[in-house]
């Protein structure tokens, strides 16, 4: 496995999704090259600082805004009908 | 690979019987609904168009728009990732009306490789949590991936920030299985090379 291979699998190596034989052969190209190495963690932290971190967070007040307006809608639709 | 075979265990969702509810009249199962996924459905429409206003105004259209084709859901995919799929392309066609937005399209501006070749290869340390407050680590998440083009921006979206599997993401827009993942593995690649600017290691001597 040279490096371009391994950052086509990339991607299926954090969903789980390779066999055992090429998730071996990723750790042993990562246990010699560096720069895989780093790419693959910071891939991880990237998805992981994203996934820990809500960016656009909805306050109590702003959802109970939507949600009126969303059943208003609907409600209004009903009626009609 | 050895092929294991699970049993047929067919779960049934919750939301089948809520829509099923939904479907004849019911105000309250369908509110149900709303309020599992309206957090959901903004977080998505905010995410796509970067707009506070523009995502409350899809997602309250999306709603309605879900309240409308209820008839239409035959229940295929499940209920929510048919809400996220009117949801983005209640997105996409606003953020084409926006003038300032020149290509937004699924399938336009993903041409390009460019930064999804990694050239940054410092280790993130300490970790970015260590690094930064968590105000500024959201500003930082926020302009990174605010540039991004739309297409990458949503795939990663659904399926890093939302938890879709793959599958469901391929449904939600309209896209292949091949394609979201090719897609989703450039976007994961230029934002871990955007981010290495602010969570890279500082060199020694290097003032942080
Ligand atoms: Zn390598």
């Amino acid at each position: 496995m040279n490096c371009t291979d391994l950052l086509s699998h990339l991607s299926d190596y954090f969903d789980d999704q390779l066999t055992i034989e090429l998730r071996e052969e990723i750790s042993e190209h990562t246990a010699g090259c560096q720069h895989c190495r780093v790419v693959l963690n910071t891939t991880h932290q990237t998805i992981e600082v994203y996934k820990g971190n809500e960016i656009y967070e909805v306050s109590p007040g702003l959802r109970e805004r939507l949600h009126s307006a969303i059943m208003a809608k609907c409600l209004a639709v009903k009626k009609q009908a | 690979m050895p092929a294991i075979q699970s049993p047929a265990t067919e779960e049934v969702h919750p939301d089948v019987a809520l829509v099923a509810r939904a479907k004849e009249g019911d105000t309250a199962a369908f509110e149900q609904l709303v309020r599992q996924y309206e957090r959901q459905i903004f977080r998505v429409a905010q995410h796509i168009t970067q707009n506070r206003e523009d995502a409350e105004d899809i997602t309250q259209d999306a709603f309605l728009k879900a309240y409308e084709k209820l008839e239409q859901f035959q229940g295929n995919s499940k209920f929510s990732t048919w809400l996220v799929r009117i949801a983005v392309n209640e997105s996409l066609m606003r953020l084409r009306k926006r003038k300032t937005s020149k290509t937004v399209s699924m399938d336009e501006d993903v041409q390009t490789d460019e930064g999804s070749i990694p050239r940054d290869f410092a280790e993130w340390r300490p970790n970015p949590e260590q690094q930064y407050n968590q105000a500024e680590l959201a500003e930082i998440l926020r302009k990174t991936i605010q540039g991004l083009p739309p297409g990458f921006r949503t795939v990663f979206t659904l399926r890093d920030v939302e938890n879709l599997s793959t599958e469901e993401t391929a449904e939600a827009l309209g896209l292949s299985v091949p394609a979201v993942k090719s897609r989703l593995l450039r976007a994961r690649l230029q934002l871990r090379e955007r981010l290495s600017r602010y969570f890279r290691q500082k060199q020694e001597g290097q003032p942080a």
